[in-house]
């Protein structure tokens, strides 16, 4: 029996299974408009499971003291390689856990569990994004309350997962300089979400035409609280700052609970 | 492309108001659709047809209303259009427009049978 959203269904990530909500739904007022047809006056909301499974989360989450971080972008932007060089450099400092959706494939968990940190994929099949049903399930392998941060990566793509909470504290967006600069204005539902831009693959710079400082505007301009980093994973630039805003991250979830240790 | 999975939604909840009302079918459905919400008016109605099948909403005609994008700016107070998601203010250029309308995502009511 799942705690989260009362299905039945334990440990099947990325399965997908409808339940019925807990309760009938409440109705508003019905009145005749003729011939034995009723209008239901509901204002019910598309997300609204979703985003009442995310609380769920978050709540579970919280509970175990866990910082959890949804990386987003568009495919190829670098999220793999930069998890893989972010647990070389801090899996001995911090516990980490890892969840990953891809349509198909388990290859990018099988690239992270070289790292000897725990890993699970989620396949979609076909679709676009994780939602907060699957990070549900897909979480309740890890030990939680010996875990410091759960990074969720999303399915690559730059359109949905903006528009569903999976239950994380921040949304990390990655923009590679290969891509343009203008990506921000483009898809601006995933750059108005997101609390850390990081633009990646920097030591491209030179042979690509990608304006940096434009780019940067270009967030603002979506969301003027966006913190931005400019990294290399290949040549190692930048990855302290982004490194002390994960360990800043992680002091938070921290402060409050007593964190169980080894 | 998450138009198929907002829609999925869509036909669960309409089903499950109208089951939970006795009706033997759905003849109607209101969605409110913000210009800010990210899912596509088009994409929605093309997916309602293949996701309806076989359930309460076969048939069923769908009605969307789209609720246009509006700001307001903290800098100088005026109350703007947006077409996209931005914080630029077209009267004054602060970066300080917060959308007041225009991500509704939601069923104002159905029709029922």
């Amino acid at each position: 029996m799942c705690h989260n959203c009362g299905c039945s269904v334990t440990g099947t990530a990325g399965a997908h299974h409808h339940h019925d909500q807990g309760s009938a739904p409440a109705h508003g007022h019905e009145h005749e408009p003729g011939q034995g047809s009723r209008t239901l006056h509901i204002e019910a909301d598309l997300l609204a499971k979703n985003n009442r499974l995310a609380a769920g989360n978050r709540a579970r989450f919280q509970a175990a003291g866990v910082a959890v971080i949804n990386l987003v972008s568009s495919p190829g932007a670098g999220k793999t390689t930069l998890l893989e060089r972010t647990l070389a450099d801090l899996g001995r400092t911090l516990r980490f856990a890892i969840l990953v959706g891809d349509l198909q494939t388990s290859r990018d968990a099988e690239r992270i569990a070289a790292s000897g940190v725990p890993v699970r994929q989620i396949n979609t099949g076909a679709g676009c994004h994780l939602d907060a049903h699957q990070v549900a399930h897909g979480s309740e392998a890890f030990d939680l309350p010996r875990t410091d941060i759960l990074v969720i990566e999303n399915v690559g793509n730059l359109v949905c997962p903006a528009g569903f909470d999976l239950g994380e504290d921040h949304k990390v967006v990655l923009l590679s300089v290969a891509e343009g600069e203008d990506k921000p204005l483009k898809y601006p539902y995933m750059f108005q979400a997101a609390s850390l831009l990081l633009i990646t693959k920097t030591d491209l710079l030179p042979y690509v035409d990608f304006d940096l400082e434009c780019c940067k505007a270009f967030a603002r301009q979506v969301n003027p609280q966006i913190e931005i980093i400019e990294i290399s994973c290949r040549s190692g630039a930048g990855l302290p700052a982004w490194y002390g805003w994960l360990e800043a991250g992680v002091a938070l979830k921290r402060a409050p609970s007593a964190k169980r240790q080894e | 492309m998450h138009e198929l999975s907002l829609t999925q939604n869509l036909v669960e909840i309409a089903a499950e108001h109208a089951r939970a009302a006795g009706a033997k079918a759905i003849l109607s459905i209101t969605l409110e659709v913000g210009d800010l919400s990210g899912a596509d008016p088009e994409a929605l109605t093309f997916a309602f047809d293949v996701c309806s099948r076989g359930t309460l909403a076969e048939g069923a005609s769908l009605n969307i209303r789209r609720v246009p994008g509006q700001g307001c700016c903290a800098a100088c107070a005026a109350t703007v259009a947006c077409r996209t998601p931005t914080a630029v203010c077209p009267a004054c250029g602060a970066l300080a427009v917060t959308c007041i309308a225009g991500t509704e995502l939601r069923i104002l009511e159905l029709e029922i049978d």
